[in-house]
């Protein structure tokens, strides 16, 4: 068979492109050109395709060009919410957002999500975050002996969290939030989401419990409704809302 | 070899429960101020720029004519006093977020308060002692209708 010199594409294929990735880097023991710790920018080229993701471009640089390059990632399939970054400035799962989406022809810029601490390359602490999770308690709360059978609840009942509970605790909304960067108290957007989820359960009963920790200094009054939060959420959940519905019943007393 | 101390987080300082409401308060107080000012700054730009002769009316005798009516002696009252509150616990919110350091927050906010309270003691004192023709006044600096009300 004859190669033949065709410019177009074939009929099928999915068109290549090369695409640069800028990486936000840090290596806590150095390395022989940066010192300890020392945060720094690093271009990768890589050769695309239209179908692939920033994870895959993330991949193609690990094992193929540099394979100290760090980076979390889990199932790859924007479930386990592992693989947040800040992707050109904003806040994105690596495994939902697709390179031909972003501009390929400048450079594709890559930092770790803000205001956790960095340890290194594009993986950060997540502690912190966690922490602000643990004290809202997410977990179910009751009064009085288990039922002998399931907690039933409507499917009007359901709804009305139904959207929190679709939270995967990647932090791209809290570590978009500019209060949660300068701040350094603030529980973050996705402590709030957490205890939206429970205290819109009808089947819990430690509402108030969760409300009363909400109502600190550091909870749901440090919102400034900025929106940051609900245009990072690689889920879609509408997270100044949740936080502004926790406020509503704080005012009023009703859940 | 041993890996550097992380630089954040801050430690997360619980502010503690003891004034429970206080935050929530802060928050219905900047609602309800806001709408009020709106209302209040709109009427004011609307009757001072708009309405009569517009911009070029505002003189020494217009701001006299309109102290002479308790109406704009309070609402312009209420204006200052809702406008520095607003504004004094904006300031303080960012105080909170932007300055960790205990000394610095102190300070900030002791200027804060300071700046806060001398504008609406000054701005008070001047709205409600203002007297357009003080008696002992020297005649040639005073508005001319003076002579007219002192006759």
């Amino acid at each position: 068979m004859t190669a033949t010199a065709e410019a177009s594409t074939p009929a099928g294929e999915v068109p290549s492109f090369e695409v640069t990735l800028r990486i936000r880097r840090m290596n806590p023991e150095g390395t022989s050109e940066h010192g300890e710790g020392e945060e720094y920018w690093e271009e990768f080229k890589v050769q695309a395709h239209a179908t692939d993701r920033v994870l895959d471009a993330l991949h193609m640089v690990k094992w193929d060009q540099d394979g100290s390059l760090a980076f979390r990632r889990s199932c790859a399939h924007g479930v386990c919410g592992s693989d947040a970054m800040r992707i050109n400035a904003r806040n994105r799962l690596a495994c939902k957002t697709l390179l031909k989406d972003l501009n390929p022809a400048k450079p594709i810029i890559i930092e770790p999500i803000k205001g956790l601490p960095v340890e290194k390359d594009l993986i950060v602490d997540m502690e912190p975050f966690f922490a602000s999770y643990r004290e809202i308690m997410p977990f179910l709360m009751t009064d009085g002996p288990a039922p002998e059978r399931e907690r039933l609840q409507s499917p009007e009942e359901r709804q009305r969290f139904d959207d929190t509970t679709k939270c995967i605790m990647c932090a791209a909304c809290t570590t978009s939030c500019p209060v949660f960067w300068t701040d350094g108290q603030y529980f973050g957007p996705q402590a709030i989401v957490g205890a939206h989820r429970f205290i819109f359960d009808s089947r819990d009963e430690g509402q108030w419990e969760r409300l009363e920790i909400l109502n600190d200094k550091a909870g749901v009054w440090k919102c400034r409704t900025a929106f940051n939060c609900t245009e990072a959420c690689p889920r879609g959940i509408e997270v100044t809302k949740a936080i502004s519905e926790v406020k509503k019943v704080l005012n009023t007393g009703e859940i | 070899m041993t890996a550097p101390d992380l630089t954040t987080p801050r430690e997360r300082i619980r502010s503690g429960r003891m004034r429970r409401q206080a935050e929530r308060w802060s928050w219905m107080f900047m609602r309800f101020s806001g709408a009020i000012l709106i209302l209040l700054i709109f009427t004011h730009l609307f009757v001072n720029l708009i309405t009569g002769d517009g911009v070029s009316q505002i003189d020494f005798a217009f701001v006299a004519g309109k102290w002479a009516d308790w109406w704009w002696q309070w609402a312009d009252f209420l204006m200052l006093v809702l406008a520095m509150l607003h504004g004094g616990n904006g300031m303080r919110l960012l105080i909170n977020d932007y300055a960790h350091r205990k000394t610095t927050r102190t300070v900030l906010m002791g200027v804060l308060g300071v700046a806060v309270a001398v504008v609406i003691v000054l701005g008070s004192l001047v709205i409600w002692t203002f007297d357009p023709c003080p008696v002992d006044a020297d005649p040639s600096l005073l508005p001319s209708f003076c002579a007219t009300v002192a006759a």
